[in-house]
């Protein structure tokens, strides 16, 4: 069996270091290897967006990633959107809306949610829904989870001031 | 997936040199090639991740020059750069619409080239653009007209050991205009029923060029270069644009799937041409 690659890279503002084989996802490595679990498999084609994270600023799909790509590079997981016990304003949110029910969509959500209010900071509806058109939810209808997102950004643009 | 080795290259010459050995593909953005890996549509033994070459991550839009397109570009870069937004919204129309956020964030538009899906929307606007791609390989470089590119589903022109470098589009003409624009039943992250890329050059009233290619009606993106050669030398009016469109619905060859009947691909070629060209001609009154 050829050899796993060591990888070095940061996650939620940690070093971290792990082996992997060349095939396996960054989903995978975050899951079964480095024990992340928050980021879910829904689809692992791309298409559902429950394994959502950031990688250098941008939002991908963590399933359509190599572990051995991210060598050097900077992700957070749904496990660094809180700050310690404190809630992200966008957790929160979907918390007082009802935006989950079995939750598995919930962190792909959350995660590319916080994103799009960091880079804008009072997104249309229009704007949210499309953003969020790589995240699928088969529970709630997506109604709560534009509430949610418009709920933060409020909450947010307030906390600002 | 079965075990592959993976090579990450910085120059153009490290890649073409691994990928000549053979069994091996490059890696840019991974959102076709890592799901066809992972459900053994085929199976390699390396991939060459070219993220890090410099001359596959170009994005140079000049007045004069024209744009260079970096073949591992992801979206995402495209159409967060004013200045390629400003000179090509014909590209721009493709850039922002395959996949959702997350795609966009990692997929390129050399790779929906590479990628060769008869549906691939940056094709067609590639096409009417008069992109060239520019090709390094074992032999040197070479460059290919994106019509000539794809040769079957998932088939290209690129031999062993060759590697899309870069896409090259002409400065955009005073008075040109392009417009790309699919149709799908939902509103967003759907595979084209039928698409169509166009784009008009207009000179005191009249067609001076045009070029128009259709997604997801043939086994390839295809130029219906009979279309926009009809425009040539017309009036600017609804008789020359429904010309044309009709044109361009008898040039399409597709087939009746879960997506759509061919007849039904048919009508939608000739609309969205017909739509295309009147949106690309209001680009184009803009574009002075």
């Amino acid at each position: 069996m050829p050899a796993k690659t060591y990888v070095q890279t940061t996650i939620n503002g940690e070093h971290v270091d792990f082996l992997c084989e060349p095939r396996q996802s960054l989903l995978e490595c975050l899951r079964d290897v480095i024990g992340l679990t928050g980021s879910k498999e829904g689809c692992n084609d791309g298409n559902c967006g429950a394994c959502t994270v950031v990688l250098d600023g941008r939002i991908v799909t963590s399933c359509l990633v190599l572990g051995v790509e991210v060598e050097g590079r900077e992700i957070t997981t749904i496990e660094g959107v809180a700050c310690g016990s404190t809630l992200h304003p966008v957790q929160t949110a979907f918390l007082e809306n009802a935006a989950l029910q079995c939750g598995i969509c919930t962190p792909g959500f959350i995660v590319a949610s916080k994103v799009l209010l960091e880079q804008n900071p009072d997104p249309t509806e229009h704007e949210i829904r499309f953003w969020l058109a790589n995240n699928l939810c088969r529970c709630t209808g997506y109604d709560k989870i534009v509430r949610a997102v418009q709920d933060a950004a409020v909450k947010m643009r307030e906390a600002e001031v | 997936m079965k075990w592959i080795d993976y090579a990450r290259t910085c120059s153009v010459q490290e890649a073409v040199d691994l990928l000549k050995e053979g069994n091996a593909r490059p890696l840019a953005g991974g959102t076709d090639i890592l799901v066809n890996l992972r459900v053994r549509r085929f199976d390699i033994d390396t991939l060459v991740d070219v993220k890090d070459i410099p001359e596959l991550n170009e994005i140079t839009c000049d007045p004069s020059e024209g744009l260079t397109l970096g073949a591992a570009v992801p979206c995402y870069s495209i159409y967060t750069n004013e200045a390629v937004c400003a000179a090509y919204p014909g590209l721009i129309d493709s850039a922002s619409l395959i996949g959702g956020t997350q795609i966009q964030g990692r997929a390129s538009i050399g790779g929906n080239l590479c990628n060769a899906a008869p549906s691939a929307d940056a094709v067609p606007a590639l096409i009417a653009l008069g992109a060239v791609a520019n090709v390094a390989g074992p032999g040197g470089t070479r460059q290919v007209a994106v019509e000539d590119f794809c040769t079957a589903p998932g088939q290209t022109v690129l031999e062993e050991g060759e590697l899309l470098v870069s896409l090259h589009m002409p400065p955009p003409a005073k008075g040109s205009g392009a417009q790309y624009m699919r149709f799908i039943p939902r509103n967003e992250m759907d595979i084209a029923v039928a698409g169509a890329g166009v784009s008009v050059e207009i000179d005191n009233g009249t067609f001076k060029s045009a070029r128009i290619a259709l997604a997801s009606v043939a086994p390839t993106p295809l130029f219906v270069r009979e279309a926009g050669d009809s425009l040539v030398g017309q009036p600017v009016n609804e008789e020359s644009v429904r010309a044309a469109s009709a044109i361009a619905r008898d040039a399409a060859k597709p087939i009746t799937d879960m997506r759509g009947t061919k007849e039904y691909r048919m009508h939608l070629c000739e609309v969205l041409t017909r739509r295309g060209l009147n949106i690309a001609i209001e680009r184009a009154k803009e574009n002075k």
